[in-house]
């Protein structure tokens, strides 16, 4: 674990900078305990796939002691090895034609049918790593070697809300109408992200999710 | 409370409700936006005798023309703009009282390049998530999450008519089309060319036409990279400097995201930020290398220059 500066009023804490569940989890544990402090000046503690983001105020927070309470969450967690179950949030998914126009471009670079895509796709449960590019985007992984696509070398300017992506080995939903490079396979109608809601976003860094094929499109 | 408004009449170039941000959902993935120039965000109110963090009307480069509906006390900083209300000028920098019915006008642009509005009380739309700032991207905030058009209705404060006036004499932020910014090493410092530090330390960067207000494209020369490991997604703050795969850096700006998987070589220090603020397209910043202690003495020498106007807040 080490503990860089980002100017004046963020830290970052990098642990092993690996994609890992168990690196992550630590991360999502330890991002919990610091906001659980509640220490003056803090204003956002904010989990990556191996690091922690901490935002501050920097006439309001004593740097020190911030630093100090980092290291003492650390040292609880750095036991932590194994991730409690959950149960996987289902998001039923419309695949392929217009909901997903890359959905025959990722079944040719796999060398397998459409319909083997999305049963490989809608197979494995996912971890939520992370969320940030927009309110509600959540980086999941890892999706099966074989269907990994790389994204768009121009990415297109408007794809629209609930669209199902892949990028590599990640998958996502996308919560509004955004540019993006990912490769297209399938579309939504759950809603990821509304502010009027009382927990706004529907997923948090460490759910598990599965995607469903809808029977109605 | 009793509620006037804002009726727009011409918007300007990009006119957009702001406070000094949305913060506590960036794990979520909900940016903080906030004022691009947070000095001024915060000399304004504290002229119109608000709190910091009331709501103000960020003004880009042309500004907007408006209807007071409220007799009610203002204040404009930053920016220097030529503005007149009805057909009396009006200072940057001092408060000004208006009856409703007058018309707020902004003219020519003399220097810098953001103007803040505030009004008494602040403005007065819904907050989202807390907040009343404005992020574009993800359309959130402000008036319907988005810059203000010709004919929209803003809601304001009308419960503090006449504030006593304030003035703020030199407590103009310098902004002759180029800005020295004093910057902290990054978190991928050392994945560039050992002088790359230096290198932006001695040249000039121009603002690119496609910077906006997530960020500042920034063209000079390319920063070499040692490391060609991809970095793995991780979380970002204001004032970073990403550098991309082809070299030229992008400082992140009050609407980035809130995480992102470019190396970041530095980050520009809170205190010069404001500074940045003040700069458009075409303006040039150059970089200075300095230490923590350095960045805090220069965060509190910045305070400073507010905190004798602190103690006239919320007045009537």
């Amino acid at each position: 674990m080490r503990i860089r500066h980002c100017g004046d009023s963020m830290l970052l804490v990098e642990l092993d900078a690996v994609i890992d569940p168990v690196i992550n989890e630590r991360a999502i544990q330890l991002a919990a305990r610091i906001r659980g402090r509640g220490a003056a000046g803090v204003r956002d503690v904010a989990p990556g796939y191996s690091t922690v983001g901490v935002h501050f105020d920097p006439l309001q927070t004593d740097l020190a002691a911030l630093e100090r309470a980092i290291e003492t969450e650390f040292g609880t967690l750095a036991s932590l090895d194994t991730i409690d179950d959950r149960t996987p949030i289902e998001i039923p998914v419309c695949y392929g034609g217009l909901d997903g126009p890359d959905l025959e471009n990722v079944a040719r670079l796999a060398g397998i049918s459409v319909d083997e895509v999305i049963a490989r796709h809608a197979q494995r449960a996912y971890r939520v790593y992370m969320l940030g590019f927009v309110p509600g985007f959540a980086y999941m992984g890892r999706v099966d070697e074989s269907i990994a696509a790389p994204r768009h070398r121009v990415p297109r300017e408007r794809v629209p809300a609930g669209s199902v992506g892949i990028a590599g080995q990640q998958t996502g939903v996308y919560p509004v109408d955004s540019p993006g490079g990912w490769q297209l396979i399938g579309r939504t109608t759950t809603v990821m992200f509304d502010a009027r809601r009382e927990t706004p976003s529907l997923l948090t860094a460490g759910d598990l999710v599965r995607f469903v094929p809808a029977k109605e499109c | 409370m009793q509620i006037g408004s804002l009726q727009i009449v011409k918007p300007g170039l990009l006119t957009s409700i702001q406070d000094l941000g949305r913060y506590g959902h960036q794990p979520s993935g909900v940016p903080v936006a906030g004022p691009m120039d947070t000095f001024s965000h915060r000399l304004a109110n504290l002229l119109a005798g608000n709190e910091p963090d009331a709501a103000t009307i960020e003004i880009t480069l042309i500004g907007p023309e408006l209807i007071v509906h409220a007799n009610t006390t203002m204040a404009i900083a930053g920016a220097q703009f030529e503005v007149s209300c009805d057909d009396r000028p009006v200072s940057v920098g001092a408060s000004f009282h208006v009856l409703t019915g007058q018309r707020l006008k902004f003219g020519r642009l003399v220097e810098g390049a953001r103007a803040y509005l505030a009004v008494a009380g602040g403005v007065q739309t819904a907050p989202v998530l807390g907040s009343r700032a404005t992020h574009l991207v993800s359309r959130m905030g402000g008036h319907q999450g988005r810059a203000l058009a010709a004919g929209d209705v803003i809601p304001i404060c009308a419960d503090h008519a006449m504030r006593p006036l304030r003035k703020a004499q030199g407590l103009t932020l310098p902004s002759k089309h180029r800005a020295l910014l004093r910057v902290m090493p990054g978190p991928q410092a050392d994945w560039f060319e050992a002088d790359a530090l230096k290198t932006i330390g001695g040249v000039s960067f121009r603002i690119a036409p496609q910077s906006n207000r997530m960020g500042y494209r920034l063209q000079g020369p390319p920063l070499a990279r040692t490391n060609a490991t991809e970095l793995i997604s991780e979380p970002l703050g204001l004032g970073a400097i990403q550098v991309p795969s082809a070299g030229e850096p992008i400082l992140l700006m009050a609407d980035r995201q809130t995480a992102g998987g470019y190396p970041k070589i530095g980050y520009v220090i809170s205190a010069d930020l404001p500074l940045a603020g003040q700069l458009a397209p075409g303006d040039f910043i150059e970089f200075h290398l300095c230490t923590a202690q350095e960045a805090v003495a220069a965060l509190i020498a910045r305070e400073r220059q507010l905190l004798r106007f602190a103690d006239l807040k919320g007045q009537v």
